[in-house]
């Protein structure tokens, strides 16, 4: 006799290689289902089932690595995986609540919708928790723009997440641009949000007791998104245009109004609730399941009370459609209708749609009939796998290449190398794409975006919060494990730019195809890196998101974990921005030499744009980037630094340039005899920072830095109308206009 | 003064105009849109944002909202209205001041500091500028394109109904560069720039307190 009986109403569902395919679940995982129940399953437990065991629902191949991250301190106050969102103690009585998540693959298909429904579910995750939502980022990769397609890409996807997020009223702050081959067809769209509240007035993401009610309210249920948590999970092909159906359409004034009644609801009557979730990927059966799983419970889903916008929907449809703007609540029974008249007053319908059972079953009925009845722990225990690892012998040969083995940059040629390196997109100005963000909304912006990290303030809080998203593929291509615990220096070195002291991280894995083992060894890896330089910085990570399978006929995507770091600045008034400030002011080299050897030009743009060429060596020293970030912030603190800029992309003399761009007025460096040139003017040593300060405050940074074990050096004085770096002058003006026109050349027209 | 700060659904600079005012002194109290008196109030705020997400056209809907009749009513009082953003496009469709905001030229959605200009400082909402004067708010919309027939535009010059202009590069298409104008009474002004956004030093400028500090003073 089968462990868990067939439901009353459901013969075993036709499991042949097209129904599997449809729901990318493989014959051994369906083997392996039926062994947990001791049967075969019905239709819709094997929608649900497929859903739920997808990549995208349960991390199959990501999982098992998530213990090398480092998830808990004492200003952590939820476990990594648990909850909708990380949330952390940002002291004076509030938390900040923050995610990042992904929506590649309906970018890629549909990049207006695409890209604004992915800025809807992360916000949906901030406000699930009761926190208010204050802040957007957003990573963005995309294929040389030169291309038709990829441009209509970018254009769809800025224009996306500009449309959604200004019409929530929460500002798009930050985020990156970055443009590489591998792209081409399969666009990297990443969002974060950032939200705040008072401690202690958080919500959990669970069903609550036996009894508690379950009410979906926002969004009626159509077909849209119909298998989209599917569609996440496999590789794109010439196909994938016909799964437009799997992506959903937004409606962010209903988002608005949602977000709004939920924020007030949790925060007036959290004692109605037992827990609150969002309706993402794989609808109303991943958001109640897993709530069921939380608590220990079951469930019983009425689908004929799920409010539909379309006729003659199957409870197949209803449990898998992927709606948008739809929250479960798990109410209280004696508050059904008070949580009923709290959202009448937004226009918004709550209805009852189930309730939380007590014995671990998963049940779906239609009217009378039922139609699911699988254990909630068969569900949520996909199986785990760890395959083969090993590393890609091209990349393993580009990073042994050493680049001293090219010739020097000609002295002459130093001013064109710079030009080049400004108009390149990775570097060139992006507000292009940020002046179509409202990114001030909510007038707690001090920080807006062009600088290292974008900076908020919190009404009535002293201290400020700083954030940042950092990426970089092309390092972690050559060196997995080098490359992501860059990314977090990164990350770390920009709210630092700010002033901010890191506390923690939420990641994005922007991998391809798991199951080959050169990128199971770039996933894997990755982790290592990242765990360990989370670890140097003391930064937990607290939540994310692993996307992977992001291929097309092109081939795989450059591997890109996308880091998005949060600091605290101790006092919001001493945020620190790039912009070089008066003239006359000191400018100080901080973390290293002006000499610099050729193997800092490994991954470097400089290669990239001037020598078409990703190869070289990807180092990290994690001790060295510490002690930068401790004397920045130690620096900002001590109202010592008038600007601060990381040294990153095109190296010392693009930090430079953008310092000077930014704050409008010119630079004097000098730089003697030095070993390589090229290597010295746009190197990418790690750990390094260009400051400004008042001539009188120089000698109290030299000492910040020293006490700190960190190397400060004088190298120039802000002023006049040119950029002087020891070979390089150019008239200011004339590398803004590279800079600035840059973005505008390509997407405009 | 004791202001009410409109809300529909979609609005999303109600927060911050309510803080912009709080911090100059003055009381002011978020009004949700289904109200139907206002008379208890010294001045009306209608804030920025995307009422009712925009449908049909900028603040069609909201004009239907059972607050309107009041703020019309409101209106012929002589007390000060005043409409930022959607709050600006929802006067317009309200036809408490003339002309349309269509999309912007760019077709692009535009957020970015603005310089202005001061037409005239003789009014009840720029008496602490100086005629000419330029001054600096943030812009943030879509559909910021100021357009009306020449005839309503050569009145609207005439009766110098005109306060502010955008100055340098017209951010909108915008004819004759119109950034904010008032109703005959001048008792009601719709722009586009958000003063809200420029009322706190710590976020880089200050110059929408001109705006508030005008009203305070005549009409506090």
């Amino acid at each position: 006799m089968a462990q868990f009986p067939l439901p009353a109403d459901a013969a075993p569902a036709e499991a042949d290689d097209e129904v599997l395919a449809q729901i990318a679940l493989s014959r051994r995982e369906y083997e392996l289902a039926c062994q947990m129940l001791g049967r075969a399953p019905s239709d819709v437990e094997l929608g649900m089932i497929g859903a739920l065991w997808s990549e995208h629902c349960g991390y199959k191949h990501s999982r098992p690595l998530f213990h090398h991250f480092p998830t808990e301190d004492e200003r952590i106050l939820t476990n990594l995986g648990e909850e909708n969102a990380g949330a952390i103690d940002i002291g004076g009585g509030w938390v900040a609540v923050m995610k990042i998540e992904s929506h590649n693959h309906p970018s890629a298909i549909e990049p207006y919708e695409g890209a604004a429904t992915g800025v809807g579910g992360i916000v949906r995750d901030i406000f699930a928790m009761g926190a208010q939502p204050i802040a957007l980022l957003d990573s963005l990769r995309f294929g040389p723009l030169e291309d038709r397609r990829n441009r209509r890409l970018c254009v769809g996807v800025v224009a996306g997440i500009g449309g959604y997020g200004n019409c929530l009223g929460i500002p798009t702050v930050g985020g990156e641009l970055v443009i590489g081959d591998s792209y081409s067809g399969n666009p990297l769209v990443n969002a974060m949000c950032l939200g705040i509240a008072p401690r202690g007035a958080l919500i959990s993401a669970t069903a609550g007791p036996p009894g508690t009610q379950l009410m979906i309210v926002g969004a009626d249920t159509g077909r849209d998104g119909l298998h989209g948590a599917t569609f996440a999970s496999v590789e794109l092909d010439e196909s994938s245009a016909e799964r437009r159906p799997a992506v959903q359409v937004g409606n962010p004034f209903l988002e608005k109004s949602l977000m709004d009644a939920c924020v007030g609801l949790v925060r007036d009557h959290r004692d109605w609730l037992e827990g609150l979730q969002d309706c993402g990927a794989a609808g109303i059966t991943s958001s109640t399941v897993e709530m069921a799983e939380r608590a220990n419970a079951g469930i019983r889903i009425q689908t004929q009370h799920v409010p539909r916008r379309e006729s003659g929907m199957t409870p197949y449809e209803v449990m898998l459609s992927e709606s948008q703007e739809r929250m479960i609540a798990a109410v209280k029974p004696d508050h059904v209708a008070d949580v009923q008249a709290w959202f009448e007053h937004w226009d918004l319908h709550a209805e009852v749609i189930g309730e939380v059972t007590d014995d671990g079953i998963a049940r779906v009925l239609d009217g009378d009939l039922e139609v699911a009845a699988a254990p909630v722990s068969v569900m949520t225990n996909p199986p785990a796998y760890e395959p083969y690892a090993e590393r890609d012998a091209d990349a393993a040969s580009r990073s042994e290449w050493d680049p001293s083995s090219l010739p020097d940059l000609e002295p002459s040629a130093a001013n064109d190398a710079l030009l080049r390196l400004l108009a390149s997109p990775n570097i060139a100005s992006k507000r292009w794409v940020y002046r179509q963000y409202d990114h001030m909304v909510g007038t707690n912006t001090v920080v807006t975006p062009g600088s290292d990290a974008a900076v908020l303030r919190v009404r009535g809080l002293k201290q400020g919060l700083a954030v940042c998203t950092d990426g970089p593929g092309r390092a972690v291509e050559l060196d997995p494990y080098a490359g992501a615990a860059r990314a977090v220096a990164e990350a770390a070195r920009n709210v630092a730019c700010s002033g901010a002291r890191p506390v923690a991280v939420t990641d994005c894995l922007n991998f391809a195809n798991p199951e080959r083992a050169p990128i199971y060894y770039q996933l894997s890896e990755s982790i290592r890196g990242m765990s360990d330089a989370c670890r140097a910085f003391h930064t937990p990570v607290v939540s994310g998101n692993a996307s992977l399978y992001n291929e097309s006929e092109d081939g795989p995507v450059t591997p890109t974990p996308v880091v998005g770091m949060l600091g605290v600045i101790s006092d919001v008034r001493q945020a620190v921005r790039m912009a070089f400030r008066d003239e006359g002011d000191e400018i100080w080299l901080l973390g290293g030499e002006l000499d610099q050897n050729a193997s800092t030009l490994g991954g470097s743009e400089y290669l990239a744009v001037l020598h078409r060429k990703s190869a070289g060596p990807i180092d990290v020293d994690l001790e060295a980037e510490a002690a930068l970030v401790e004397t920045l912030v130690a620096g900002a603190e001590a109202g010592v630094l008038k600007s601060a800029h990381d040294c990153s992309d095109g190296g010392l003399a693009v930090a430079l340039a953008e310092s000077a761009m930014a704050g409008e007025v010119g630079v004097v460096v000098e730089i003697g005899e030095v070993e390589r040139l090229d290597a010295a003017l746009f190197g990418e040593s790690g750990g390094r920072a260009v400051v400004s300060v008042d001539a009188d405050q120089a000698q109290r940074l030299a000492t910040i830095a020293s006490r700190r074990g960190v190397v400060a050096a004088r190298i120039g004085t802000v002023g006049g109308d040119r950029i002087e770096i020891g070979r390089i002058g150019l008239e200011l003006a004339t590398a803004s206009d590279t800079w600035n026109s840059a973005l505008p050349a390509l997407l405009d027209g | 003064m004791r202001f009410a700060v409109l809300v529909f659904p979609g609005t999303w600079s109600d927060w911050d105009c309510v803080y912009a005012l709080e911090d100059l002194g003055q009381t002011a109290e978020r009004v949700w849109h289904r109200e139907s008196s206002l008379d208890e109030y010294d001045g009306i705020i209608l804030p920025g944002g995307f009422s009712y997400g925009d449908h049909l056209r900028c603040g069609a809907i909201a004009r239907f909202s059972p607050v309107m009749s009041a703020l019309e009513r409101f209106a012929a009082t002589g007390k000060p209205i005043f409409g930022s953003c959607n709050g600006f496009q929802i006067l317009c469709e309200a036809g408490l001041l003339p002309g349309v905001l269509l999309r912007n030229a760019s077709l692009q959605f535009r957020c970015q500091p603005q310089e202005l200009s001061v037409e005239r400082a003789d009014t009840g909402f720029t008496s602490a500028c100086e005629a000419g004067q330029i001054v600096q708010l943030p812009i943030s919309h879509g559909e910021g394109q100021y357009f009306a027939p020449p005839t309503v535009l050569d009145e609207l010059e005439d009766a110098r109904r005109v306060l502010f202009r955008y100055s340098g590069a017209n951010p909108n298409g915008s004819v004759r560069d119109i950034a904010g104008i008032v109703n005959p009474m001048g008792n009601v002004l719709g722009m586009m720039p958000h003063p809200e956004r420029a009322s706190d030093a710590l976020l880089g400028g200050t110059d929408g307190n001109y705006i508030w500090r005008s009203m305070i003073e005549r009409w506090g």
